[in-house]
């Protein structure tokens, strides 16, 4: 049965991508209007600084356009382990870009380029008065986090316990965006989301340093793909992200240096 | 195949794309089947987050389908049996959450229901909290899943037609006897399988719940959210929890089939 299936699928697959391909010529392929496509995928957390870096790639590389795949850094690293084509993968923490290297599928050796610590964000008035990590464990205000499954709510978890707070948040969310999302919208009184999302929300929230955090960084690695088909130009890529110009806007939108 | 009538035949070639149909659907759920690791199945679907999950799907579901119900066979009724100015628009408008993707409807539901919405204060003072509470995901699962049940019985009203309502009218019946008496009857077939679908399109509700609702284990984390959530860590347990949504579904239509039929 697990045979006949995998076989349907299989024959199914082909004949769809090869229909597929027949008007749509591959992306990375330099035909056509004789351009190269390069493919970041990108935790989401740096989509406006990679947009930046991109355009900055496009200017010093004639003919070539940089795609960005941002999203959450476990669904970038599953897509890729299924075969999608990307060229490069920075991810917002280790444990994802683990998964990549234990495929075997590391063009370069993952390098560390930013780090991210939390802070609490609440709504521009702060209408529960936080002031600290403990404040959050009052079980009268609405404290939203992210999901312990998720790698801000892992480093939420270990913030909490370094300083012996016990929170008891009201809803564990999927992603940090979904935390500032509640948190903007004034739906909950405070979350904790990483400093680069505070700087990014501008006005509609308030940004309370924790020092707790800083015992908590989290890294980000990058690295090219294996199968990348244009390994020199993703190797330029990171390479100018590990540039002084890189960390510049890196540093700009709030990271930290690995 | 083979028992279709020379007379009433339909074309050979159409049940090439009618094949082709069944395989696009049936093979993913094939494929997911494929995929679940038997061995710890029973261990990962009855751990306490995934009991938790399920158990707050039915009970969430249960009571949107019982509002549906409630506020669904009045609207039903006025669009079905009355006419007034702008009827058709207003249909129109009630039917829009079909339609709308569940995640504009969260947000909707956000600013109107959240604490900083429209009704937000006025709920304030009465001393509630629907913000992240279970109540928002009974609203969201409401929200989605009305249109479905307001259809399904407009339709079975128009087609029953008037002919009965009108005898019993004549025969002295005050309209809420013809209504309790001639029109729920009739059309209660109609009105079970709108309830199941609502039912079916509750237990499924994900974008508006986590958009309006939050996650938090046995108070908002409907299966759905929990199954988006275990996918992050757990793949074996997303699949073994998906499969257990498919098999309350196929149960759902089942139990929908078997409803009409016996009616």
């Amino acid at each position: 049965m697990k045979r006949w299936c995998t076989t349907l699928a299989a024959l199914l697959l082909v004949t769809a991508t090869a229909a597929c391909s027949d008007d749509d010529p591959d992306s990375a392929d330099p035909g056509g209007d004789g351009g190269t496509t390069l493919t970041v995928f990108a935790a989401a957390s740096l989509t406006s600084s990679f947009e930046q870096l991109g355009e900055s790639f496009e200017k010093s590389h004639e003919g070539v356009q940089v795609d960005f795949n941002f999203a959450g850094s476990s669904d970038l690293v599953a897509q890729v382990q299924s075969g999608a084509p990307a060229d490069v993968f920075a991810s917002a923490d280790e444990a994802n870009m683990d998964k990549l290297t234990a495929d075997d599928l590391q063009g370069s050796d993952p390098e560390l380029f930013a780090t991210n610590t939390l802070e609490i964000a609440t709504p521009p008035d702060n209408p529960a008065d936080v002031q600290s990590l403990e404040d959050l464990a009052n079980p009268e205000i609405n404290l939203v986090i992210c999901a312990p499954e998720v790698p801000c709510g892992a480093a939420s978890q270990s913030v909490a316990e370094a300083a012996g707070v016990t929170l008891e948040p009201d809803s564990e969310e999927q992603s940090v965006t979904d935390v500032l999302g509640k948190v903007t919208s004034g739906e909950a009184d405070a979350g904790l989301v990483y400093v680069t999302d505070v700087i990014t929300a501008g006005d509609a929230v308030q940004g309370i340093e924790l020092p707790e955090s800083a015992s908590v960084l989290n890294s980000y690695p990058i690295a090219t793909v294996a199968d990348s088909e244009n390994a020199d130009l993703a190797q330029a890529f990171v390479d100018l992200v590990l540039s002084d110009e890189g960390q510049q806007v890196l540093a700009d939108a709030g990271f930290g240096r690995p | 195949m083979a028992r279709v009538h020379r007379d009433v035949g339909v074309p050979s070639w159409i049940f090439v794309p009618a094949a082709a149909g069944a395989v696009f659907v049936l093979l993913p759920l094939a494929a997911m089947v494929t995929r679940v690791e038997w061995g710890s199945f029973f261990e990962l679907i009855t751990s306490e987050s995934s009991r938790e999950a399920l158990l707050l799907s039915l009970k969430t579901s249960t009571i949107s389908t019982l509002a549906c119900i409630v506020i669904g066979v009045p609207m039903a009724v006025v669009l079905a049996r009355t006419e007034f100015p702008g009827q058709g628009f207003l249909r129109s408008l009630v039917l829009l959450p079909l339609v709308l993707p569940p995640v504009v409807g969260g947000i909707a539901l956000l600013y109107t229901f959240g604490r900083r919405g429209l009704l937000g204060e006025t709920i304030d003072v009465l001393g509630f909290q629907i913000a992240f509470s279970t109540t928002a995901v009974v609203m969201a699962q409401t929200f989605v899943a009305l249109p479905f049940l307001v259809v399904s019985l407009e339709g079975a009203l128009r087609t029953a037609g008037r002919r009965y309502e009108v005898v019993a009218a004549s025969l002295g019946a005050r309209p809420t006897t013809v209504f309790r008496r001639v029109t729920i009857p009739l059309v209660l077939p109609g009105l079970v399988s709108g309830a199941v679908l609502s039912f079916a399109r509750a237990l499924g509700e994900f974008g508006a719940t986590i958009t309006f609702a939050g996650s938090l284990q046995g108070v908002t984390r409907t299966l759905p959210l929990e199954i988006y959530l275990r996918r992050e860590t757990d793949a074996d347990a997303a699949v073994a929890l998906s499969l257990v949504l498919v098999v309350v579904a196929v149960v759902v239509i089942g139990f929908a089939r078997q409803g009409r039929t016996a009616l």
